[in-house]
């Protein structure tokens, strides 16, 4: 397929329908609005079901509802929203129904703002909802990596039953690049036979689930969850390494901050300063291992996120103690500059001398 | 190498926005790595638009314009918001038709097209944003000005392809005028 | 020989019900299993179990079963019956679940007349977490958490979920109905027939309101319950049918 220039709110829905995602669950929010609004134009042309949700808890319900009928179903919205889906998350993760979420991260907390952030870090990767869950988060920089990862997202899901969020900010939903829609790498997909789709002469009921009032039975599905969020750790990490040949500082950052860096190593290039890059791509599962190994070749680490601090202390926990992590950050929708980061790592490699 | 980072800039309605897809499109007919990012949400409600496009031989990093090679302002406010931004040895392109005020920098190269003349000059007042695509064509080489036509084509369709040669002519006109009247 | 004049339904499961002596809970569970059975639906029924006193549903119903978050029943049957729209889809919901955590959900399946048959049970109190106070408990009737009995002045009057749905486009049948007497009984059986019908027939939103008494947490001996019900709650919750669309008529 040829390549084609696509916005990334509506690259997104495209990918999904490629992926033969058959059900859209949502409800207008800034900045992703352009989502629900393509895939109301377009999946009845791809025999599929758009549906307006009267709130984002009834979207993400919908969504369970759906999933635990057997169909392949997304819901998008923004931080506040996504704050509303948390309950059907943990159910959704509870009851192991697959399911694809979009999170087009705006500023925060409470209303905050419209433009870019990457606040919701926390939220994403280590709980979010209620109770012992994890899902597979990722972070794509560029338009045609995020069809890429909505298309494998989906896969993903349903290879481990398991919600997988897709996030990225304002800035990815609204550029254009140009994109071409790519299969994902062929996964061995169970049968969906725990589905309710009427016993059919089955001979057995399907019941999806999440409660179990007896709390050795509760433990005992809790541990059968957590072997199987340690198979998706060990199995879908995901990162990119960028110039990182012995660098005086790495750089640490995802999405489209990890673009930011990019022009930013750019021009520190031009000043004989080597800074190199780790991109993680997916933020759950986190590459620990990738920080430790790569802090033998380098001073320093700095984290850069639009946020105050997130992702930081996962970097922390991968560096490990063995070279200083440091943070620069902009919050409530503000984007980050190159120079100013550029005038950073000047700071911390003058002090680190 | 090219490695063209363009901001254009204007009131809703002038085409600010369609102007930069254009030229996205046709840099990814040419083979080059490109990247659109509009403005968007209040800013744009508040009547000024503006767009970022890059075209590059390498891989687009940050898809924000921080140091411009080119700046295309379609009013006031836009000249004055974005000329500080230009690199030096940079372009900028001036809506002398809606500006009566020249470059301030003497570092960069800046010519004054009255591009809603031209435009009215054709017969058609929305396709200033076309003689000033055309302006930045002639004055950097960056593109073809038939991958911009062939882009047209395609956003155009079958049912706007009658407007393709007035646009064809706003382009050429816009060519002219960086041929003939360098004021930088 | 003796003549079989009675059996278990098929459409429940061969297991004792939780439900308190006197609940009436067992009762409707055991008119919606006979419906779906009579309707030879059963295959393909699939059930949406709410927070509450049912929130075990899913373990007496013989047919496929999802279990809802605390009101979210009618989006969790949105999402079954987009996706099978071939299939019967229901909610059985309580008063805590649908009439006031879940008030947006089930207005909103209502007015998109989502193919769907909701059974909605009425104690006018939540029974699984101890007798607190529900949006339908009555002016005057004392809860865990209207002590000295609901004030009208402070937490308002009962909302009355038949009434408000029926001024809806969406709703192709709603009645109400309840289950203290034989003859209520078998009413209210028909009731539960007439929309599962309706539904199979795609006609439109269906809901059955079935008031139903709760012993345990009204303080009342099982008999007591069922005249406190009929004294009480079907003056101010009238019987009857509150909406028939053109096209069940």
């Amino acid at each position: 397929m040829a390549k084609v220039l696509m916005k990334g709110n509506e690259a997104i829905g495209a990918a999904a329908i490629k992926a033969g995602c058959k059900f859209f669950f949502g409800y207008p929010i800034t900045p992703q609005s352009e989502l629900p609004e393509y895939m109301a134009r377009e999946m009845p042309k791809a025999g599929a079901t758009f549906l307006q949700a009267e709130s984002e808890v009834a979207a993400i319900n919908m969504v369970y509802g759906a999933a635990g009928a057997g169909a392949r179903v997304m819901t998008s919205s923004s931080s506040p929203g996504i704050s509303l889906k948390q309950e059907g998350i943990s159910y959704i993760a509870g009851s192991e129904l697959p399911c694809l979420i979009v999170n087009i991260i705006r500023g925060g907390p409470g209303l905050g703002g419209i433009q870019p952030a990457q606040s919701d870090y926390f939220q994403a990767t280590k709980g979010g909802g209620h109770g012992d869950y994890k899902m597979v988060v990722l972070a794509p920089a560029s338009v045609q990596e995020l069809t890429d990862l909505m298309m494998e997202g989906f896969d993903i899901a349903d290879q481990y039953r398991n919600p997988v969020m897709i996030i990225g900010d304002g800035m990815l939903g609204q550029m254009m690049e140009p994109v071409e829609l790519r299969e994902p790498q062929k996964r061995n997909l169970p049968p969906k036979d725990w589905a309710t789709t009427g016993t059919g002469g089955r001979g057995h009921t399907n019941v999806i689930n999440s409660l179990f009032i007896d709390p050795a039975e509760c433990e005992k599905h809790n541990l059968r969850l957590k072997a199987k969020f340690d198979e998706m750790e060990k199995n879908e990490k995901k990162y990119e390494i960028f110039n990182c040949d012995n660098p005086d500082l790495i750089a640490v950052a995802y999405g489209t901050t990890a673009r930011i860096v990019k022009t930013v190593i750019d021009k520190c290039k031009e000043e004989g300063i080597n800074v190199g890059l780790i991109r993680p791509i997916s933020l759950w599962p986190f590459p620990y291992e990738v920080f430790e190994e790569y802090a033998d070749k380098t001073k320093a680490f700095l984290s850069v996120e639009m946020s105050l601090g997130q992702m930081v202390e996962d970097v922390k926990l991968g560096v490990n103690g063995k070279k200083p992590v440091h943070f620069y950050g902009r919050t409530g929708g503000m984007v980050p500059v190159p120079d100013d980061i550029v005038a950073e790592i000047k700071k911390i490699l003058g002090g680190a001398k | 190498m090219i490695n063209e980072r363009i901001v254009m800039a204007g009131f809703g309605g002038q085409g600010v926005m369609s102007m930069g897809q254009l030229l996205t499109y046709a840099g990814m007919i040419e083979g080059k790595n490109v990247s659109w990012l509009p403005s968007y949400g209040p800013e744009m409600r508040g009547g000024t638009a503006n767009c970022n496009v890059i075209i590059s031989d390498n891989p687009v990093a940050s898809p924000i314009v921080t140091d411009a090679t080119a700046v295309i302002a379609m009013n006031r406010p836009s000249l004055d918001k974005f000329e500080p931004s230009i690199v030096k040895n940079g372009l900028l392109l001036i809506n002398s038709s809606l500006i009566d005020k020249s470059a301030e920098r003497d570092d960069i190269v800046a010519y004054d097209i009255p591009a809603n003349e031209i435009a009215d000059e054709l017969g058609n007042s929305r396709i200033a944003n076309m003689v000033m695509l055309g302006a930045y064509l002639e004055a950097t080489g960056a593109l073809k000005k038939e991958s911009v036509l062939e882009a047209l084509k395609k956003v155009f369709g079958e049912r706007k392809a009658h407007l393709i040669p007035v646009n064809k002519d706003a382009l050429d006109r816009g060519a002219e005028l960086v041929k003939g009247n360098s004021c930088g | 020989m003796a003549e079989m004049v009675f059996q278990r339904t098929k459409g429940l499961q061969d297991r004792p019900f939780h439900y308190c002596p006197g609940c009436t809970h067992g009762i409707i569970h055991r008119l919606v299993a006979e419906v779906l059975e009579e309707l030879d639906v059963l295959d393909k029924a699939i059930g949406v179990a709410p927070v509450g006193c049912s929130v075990f549903a899913y373990d007496y119903f013989n047919c496929d079963m999802q279990e809802a978050a605390h009101g979210r029943a009618p989006a969790v049957a949105t999402g079954i019956k987009r996706v099978h729209p071939d299939k019967v889809v229901f909610s059985y919901q309580g008063d805590g679940d649908l009439a006031s955590i879940g008030t947006a959900e089930i207005v909103h399946a209502a007015m998109r007349g989502e193919k769907i048959t909701t059974i909605f049970v009425n104690n006018a109190i939540y029974g699984m977490t101890g007798g607190q106070m529900a949006p339908t408990t009555l002016v005057g009737q004392k809860a865990t958490t209207s002590p000295f009995g609901r004030d009208k002045d402070h937490a308002g009057s009962p909302i009355r979920m038949s009434e408000m749905l029926a001024t809806l486009d969406g709703p192709a049948y709603i009645e109400r109905v309840t289950v203290t007497t034989p003859a209520h009984v078998r009413k209210a059986k028909k009731a539960i027939k007439k929309a599962f019908q309706a539904q199979i027939e795609r006609k439109g939103f269906t809901m059955i309101e079935v008031l139903s008494t709760c012993p345990t947490n009204w303080g009342l001996t099982p008999v007591e319950a069922l005249r406190w019900l009929e004294e009480n709650m079907i003056p101010y919750y009238p019987l009857g049918v509150y909406k028939t669309s053109e096209e069940v008529k």
